[in-house]
């Protein structure tokens, strides 16, 4: 358990605006070991988003190294980065991004569409699996206007592990969702997490970062703290500790 | 693999939005089905127009003899006797694709006699292949044959001004006898009315013989007035021309030096009007072809393009999840390509249809060419590939993040 899935070292990213260059991360360096449950913190502005965008390989530093699973993520193409992303990262979104009017079984199959080596037979087992692990075996064929949006957002983690990534990666995961269905998502990635996948989760909720196992605080593009959570809360017990129906 | 995987892909997008890609489909099943209709309906016109102006006789090719003496006092061609039967053995003998029907021609005037009546009129004497060359119809009765002819059987076939001067009650001549400066005939066949000609001759004042029967039983020479031929085609005319003019030259033993005692006629203007009418008819079709199909095209790109703004999101998400520019390029085009074959097929089919459905509810003559079904076909999966392109490219060209975030 003690292989870097990420090295990041000394990592700046810059754009230029204009005759303006603003420097959104300014000297980033840590890394991640497998099994962890990472979140990355900050507020708007503290370069959290470019921070997202550079691990899950959609973006290239301007400055530093990047080494994800061993890969040196800077030297690679647009191409090179695509199948990166295809099968070494799982990208789970604030917004779901489940294709609409697909079943919930062709959205999870659709990463596997694009790895050649994958056979059609196969991309259909790890997609049932897939979707088992989430605990939706039995909504294969619905398509996501038949879904909550917790269960929605449970399809887009099945998608996000049908790869076997060696990193899940989620944006604000939890942003669209009531308090009870976060807590529902989280015990579902800290079970995930216990099964040994690697978690890095951004989000700007303190009560969410509560549940991982480190957490990075980012401020004004600067690591502003970087602390390991002795005591990791269970997502299921707060679950359970919610009142049972506030509805009235 | 890598294909069929894109395959499914493009083929799973277009499920989700059926109504979409039906409505883009239509620009392309208007088009290709209103090239087919309207080739089919000009083809037809254009034939039926051919076909009526060809029944003037456009094919025909006329032998005259003619003088080649320059001096002295110059005979009219029907008096010059130069022509013989040899000359239509020798182009007979060319067995020339560019020749479909040749017939000797001898004719003289006289009185037509049956009973109390008669009529002054002209028997010419042909072989069988003229009621083709000229195309004339038997109303009635049958041809004679072959074999008349060489027995110079003394059968007639009689046009319908000479019917009324000479059966004017009305009775039916088939199987009745005439005479002919003296001579009966009996009436095998009637000739249905073709009125007059261009020049205001009566084409139905005519009696039709063997010309042999003419030539022994009448005139008792052995010289033509003139020889008639059809080319197969109004465009293979000009070379039966040249090819009976060598024959004739040949036949009659012409040195090189010498000029043509005879000369051969073709009905150069008919065929000229033919020709034009044809490619007018011809341009005009394509043009009404080729805007449709473009109009069409269009529509492809309109919707292709809209869809790639409408589904950046989706471009956006498949990116990140590992798709390459080429990938969600090839999806795009194929997409494209799948809307156009599917209209494409489906305009065919329209169209054919809708074809029959005129010709059988207007009465129209219709014609369905292959050529016009495989172009339609070809250029609107052309059109596809070509305006479902651009849209490809610029969805391929996204910045995964920017389409991600894109609202």
């Amino acid at each position: 358990m003690e292989q870097k899935i990420l090295d990041i070292k000394d990592l700046k990213r810059e754009f230029v605006m204009g005759d303006q260059t603003v420097r959104a991360l300014k000297g980033i360096t840590f890394d991640i070991k497998a099994g962890e449950f990472v979140t990355i913190m900050g507020s708007s502005g503290s370069g959290k988003t470019t921070l997202l965008n550079i691990l899950g390989c959609l973006d290239k530093p301007s400055d530093g190294d990047y080494l994800l699973d061993g890969v040196d993520v800077k030297s690679l193409n647009r191409d090179e980065l695509a199948g990166l992303r295809n099968t070494k990262i799982g990208f789970v979104f604030q917004a779901y991004n489940l294709l609409p009017r697909t079943s919930a079984l062709e959205n999870v199959e659709l990463p596997l569409f694009y790895n050649k080596s994958i056979s059609a037979e196969e991309r259909k087992n790890r997609a049932i699996k897939s979707l088992e692990s989430v605990k939706l075996a039995e909504r294969f064929d619905h398509t996501p206007s038949q879904l909550s949006g917790g269960q929605q957002q449970r399809v887009a983690i099945a998608r996000a592990l049908v790869n076997h990534p060696v990193m899940i990666l989620a944006d604000e995961a939890t942003g669209n969702l009531d308090t009870r269905t976060s807590y529902e998502i989280m015990a579902l990635m800290q079970e995930l997490n216990k099964e040994g996948k690697t978690i890095v989760f951004v989000t700007h909720e303190p009560d969410i970062a509560a549940f991982s196992t480190r957490t990075i605080m980012l401020r004004d593009g600067k690591i502003q703290k970087d602390s390991i959570n002795t005591n990791q809360r269970s997502a299921r017990e707060a679950l359970d500790s919610l009142p049972e129906s506030d509805d009235y | 693999m890598a294909i069929l995987n894109l395959l499914r892909i493009a083929f799973l997008a277009l499920q989700r939005n059926k109504l979409r890609a039906f409505l883009t489909m239509l620009g392309i099943i208007i088009g290709v089905a209103a090239v087919i209709a309207m080739m089919a309906i000009g083809e037809g016109s254009k034939q039926s127009i051919r076909s009526s102006l060809s029944g003037m006789g456009s094919n025909t090719i006329t032998i005259m003899p003619q003088s080649n003496e320059p001096g002295g006092v110059r005979l009219q061609g029907s008096s010059i006797q130069t022509l013989k039967m040899e000359d239509v053995t020798a182009i007979e003998k060319l067995q020339s694709k560019n020749i479909n029907g040749l017939s000797p021609v001898v004719s003289t005037s006289g009185q037509a006699i049956k009973g109390a009546y008669n009529w002054p009129t002209t028997i010419t004497g042909v072989s069988t292949d003229y009621i083709k060359i000229r195309q004339l119809k038997l109303k009635d009765g049958i041809l004679f044959s072959d074999k008349d002819v060489k027995r110079f059987a003394k059968v007639c076939i009689l046009g319908q001004t000479v019917i009324d001067n000479l059966f004017p009650d009305g009775s039916n001549p088939i199987g009745q006898i005439i005479r002919f400066k003296s001579i009966p005939f009996q009436v095998i066949g009637v000739l249905e009315a073709k009125g007059q000609s261009n020049f205001g001759q009566d084409q139905d004042d005519i009696i039709l013989a063997p010309y042999t029967t003419v030539q022994k039983r009448i005139t008792a020479t052995n010289y033509l007035q003139s020889i008639y031929a059809s080319a197969t085609t109004e465009a293979s005319s000009d070379a039966a021309t040249t090819e009976i003019s060598d024959a004739v030259r040949e036949s009659h033993r012409l040195t090189e030096a010498e000029s043509d005692d005879f000369q051969v006629r073709t009905q150069a203007e008919l065929i000229s009007t033919i020709s034009s009418t044809s490619s007018m008819l011809t341009v005009l079709l394509t043009a009404i072809a080729g805007i449709s199909l473009l109009i069409g095209g269009i529509g492809i790109m309109n919707i292709m393009y809209v869809s790639v703004t409408e589904r950046t999101r989706e471009i956006g998400l498949r990116m990140s999840i590992g798709a390459r520019g080429q990938d969600v390029l090839m999806q795009f085009l194929i997409e494209a390509i799948l809307i156009s074959i599917t209209g494409g097929i489906i305009g065919v089919i329209l169209g054919v249809s809708s074809a029959y459905l005129i010709s059988f509810f207007l009465n129209w003559p219709i014609l369905i060419s292959e050529s016009s079904i495989v172009i339609s076909f070809i250029v609107c999966a052309v059109t596809g590939i070509f305006f479902g392109y651009y849209p490809a490219k610029k969805a391929s060209n996204l910045d995964p993040i920017d389409a991600l975030r894109y609202e």
